[in-house]
């Protein structure tokens, strides 16, 4: 039977919880409703109020007792119902969460689940991706996954983590993307990419949902000739270089999709490291491609026009190759 | 079970009910703790600092001393701490040592942070002593997660967090107590109330008249206390306390006391109406202290002499080691911002 996104997020939360007793869950209506999107559905009535937390609506106290409780021998896995509201708790994250084990050695085994992403007219307070933010503060790990299998993987070995997670669930893929997945247990390791699509002529090199519009692409190329690999980063903090620079290697061209926008998104930072380690490779200038700068918009045709697209990226691809 | 309450206004309880057993061998440690921490802090801010050997700024809590040592007289060995920056009274009474604390402020590898951080900032997992952020409002919905880990494995333990009033005017304060207070978390809260954050004074920080009045809107008992009384400040605690661990949630508690130096060493204060300064000195914890001990016949003036003494010496010998113990080698620089497993 084919598992989707959601479910395979469910399924791994779940077994985390059966697996540990210690691993417990806050957020706001996540326990009778089920959260927003229905992740946590069922588990108040398996696992039960002590473990399945309704709080009140507030962000900063959401992440804020994630971080106490997991100080002291639990592991929180805490909702940002959108995770556009995680900017509410912008401090608890990036100065408390993140410096305490470099400042005193306190590890903080936390997860903060949040549901990110555009393609659903959610507008400009439901729809962000917020990653490079997070990117930019050491000691936090960020994870974006795009297939059912590695939302599984990663939401386990996130919870088994004993560093601050965040965990980006793209709300476009929760029920658009389903596979088989594996009958045994598996984890997927953070800090690892993978090529998702194997190619010779140039390398998109993307994460999320813009990873199946780097394949919608990567078809339409195929028909006129042109091989395009493309490497799912899954994890945007700490990031793979090693897998990204082979990659480069091997296809002398590269372009960098995001959902996020341009300037300061990762793709400059990709692009530097490329151009610092593999510059002699390159037979073509490292190309981005990601929504403009602007907040994101809420009628159809606008936030159409926002999110990167299949033919912008034939389009950039067909010029890169014959550059 | 059930509700707390309906609080119908703050109460300023001076409840005698709860007795604390006064004796002579409290007393001493109330007063030891107590002049240990004026000493280490008048040391690091009146010599070190103006000498150009600590690194960074210097806050202390030079008047407010019997708030931190009245509630770690109160606190169990497993209770959790979230001191502020003026508490420097809980790390001593947890066994801290004052040369582990002057190697901090010095940025020397024997701090609480081996460098990593500065003055106040140091904590100790094994004390359960949670290091502070700046903005010290952050603390309490931390604190709160704390609490709530107590409440989850059923420990008859509690959190203590403090914080001055500034931090109360903070959105994470107001969201750390109202989640405590709905999840009915064992978490005490102490504020040392001392008139000023930084240079503002309370009127300018709240429109209400005490911080204890910020505990009935979250449905939470709080009392005021007078903060230069060690064993007022003590008995609270404890009664704070056993609602905290009996299962009835949060409890506030506002100690009333005034900061006698500015907000940092660099800060004189010129902002402080004199007056203020005179009639707090009067006020002075510490001698306040020591009168009730001779009163009580529990200490002659010279035992209490030799309190002073004994510390002055221990505090000599911390100063020369910190100042022996070396800088952090800059390799150290990239250690610990993850788990050693990647």
């Amino acid at each position: 039977m084919q598992t989707t996104y959601l479910e395979a997020i469910r399924q791994g939360i779940w077994e985390e919880m059966e697996r540990d007793p210690n691993v417990f869950l806050l957020g706001q209506d996540i326990g009778v409703f089920g959260g927003a999107f229905k992740i946590t559905a069922g588990m108040l009535e398996e696992f039960g109020e002590r473990r399945v937390i309704d709080t009140p609506l507030a962000e900063s106290g959401i992440v804020g007792a994630a971080i106490g409780a997991s100080m002291f021998g639990l592991r929180a896995v805490a909702e940002m119902q959108f995770s556009d509201f995680i900017s509410c708790a912008f401090d608890q994250v990036v100065n408390f969460a993140a410096k305490c084990r470099y400042r005193w050695g306190a590890a903080i085994p936390m997860v903060i689940r949040a549901p990110s992403g555009g393609g659903n007219r959610g507008g400009p307070f439901h729809s962000q991706n917020p990653e490079a933010w997070f990117v930019h503060v050491p000691g936090l790990k960020v994870l974006t996954p795009a297939t059912a299998y590695d939302a599984k993987g990663l939401i386990k070995s996130a919870i088994r983590d004993n560093d601050p997670v965040i965990f980006l669930e793209h709300k476009g893929l929760y029920r658009r993307i389903k596979e088989d997945l594996p009958e045994e247990e598996y984890t997927v390791p953070i800090g690892r990419a993978r090529v998702f699509r194997s190619g010779e002529h140039l390398s998109i090199i993307t994460y999320g949902a813009m990873v199946y519009v780097a394949n919608d692409a990567a078809n339409q190329l195929a028909k006129e000739g042109i091989s395009v690999e493309i490497v799912d980063l899954r994890t945007v903090l700490p990031i793979d270089e090693e897998t990204i620079l082979a990659s480069v290697r091997k296809t002398s061209k590269a372009i960098l999709l995001h959902e996020d926008v341009l300037t300061g998104g990762l793709g400059g930072e990709i692009a530097a490291r490329i151009a610092e380690r593999a510059f002699e490779y390159l037979d073509g200038p490292l190309l981005r491609i990601a929504a403009p700068d602007t907040p994101i918009p809420f009628s159809p045709p606008l936030e159409d026009a926002f999110l990167p697209k299949v033919s912008g990226v034939v389009e950039k691809a067909r010029w890169l190759c014959r550059y | 079970m059930g509700a707390v309450g309906p609080v119908r206004a703050t109460q300023t309880v001076r409840n005698n009910a709860v007795t604390l057993e006064l004796d002579s061998g409290l007393a001493l440690s109330a007063l030891r703790y107590m002049i240990l921490t004026r000493e280490v802090e008048d040391r690091i801010e009146k010599k070190l600092y103006r000498q150009g050997k600590i690194v960074g700024g210097v806050y202390v809590g030079r008047g407010q001393e019997a708030i931190a040592v009245g509630a770690g007289l109160a606190a169990e060995p497993d209770d959790i701490l979230f001191p502020c920056h003026r508490d420097l009274g809980l790390y001593f009474m947890r066994g801290v040592l004052p040369r582990q604390v002057f190697a901090q402020y010095m940025g020397r590898v024997g701090g609480l942070t081996r460098g990593k951080d500065g003055n106040m900032h140091m904590g100790d997992l094994n004390l359960k002593i949670v290091a502070i952020i700046s903005a010290i409002g952050a603390a309490i919905p931390v604190a709160a997660g704390a609490a709530l880990s107590l409440k989850y494995k059923g420990l008859p333990h509690a959190t203590f967090v403090f914080f001055g009033d500034g931090a109360t005017s903070r959105g994470d304060w107001h969201e750390g107590v109202n989640m405590a207070a709905v999840l009915k978390l064992p978490l005490v809260l102490i504020c040392n109330n001392n008139m000023y954050a930084y240079s503002t004074p309370l009127e300018k920080q709240m429109a209400c008249q005490n911080v204890a009045d910020r505990g009935p809107a979250y449905g939470i008992p709080s009392e005021i206390v007078d903060g230069n009384d060690v064993f007022a400040v003590c008995q609270a605690v404890r009664r704070a306390r056993e609602h905290a661990c009996s299962g009835q949630g949060p409890y506030l508690i506002e100690c009333k006391t005034f900061r006698m130096t500015g907000h940092a060493a660099h800060d004189a204060g010129l902002y402080v109406p004199k007056h203020l300064w005179e009639e707090w000195a009067k006020k002075d914890p510490i001698e306040r202290l020591e009168r009730l001990m001779r009163t009580r016949g529990w200490a002659d003036q010279a035992e209490i002499d030799q309190v002073y003494k004994d510390v002055r010496n221990e505090v000599d010998e911390a100063i020369d080691w910190a100042e022996h113990s070396p800088y952090p080698d800059p390799a150290e620089l990239l250690d610990n911002v993850y788990g050693p497993e990647g």
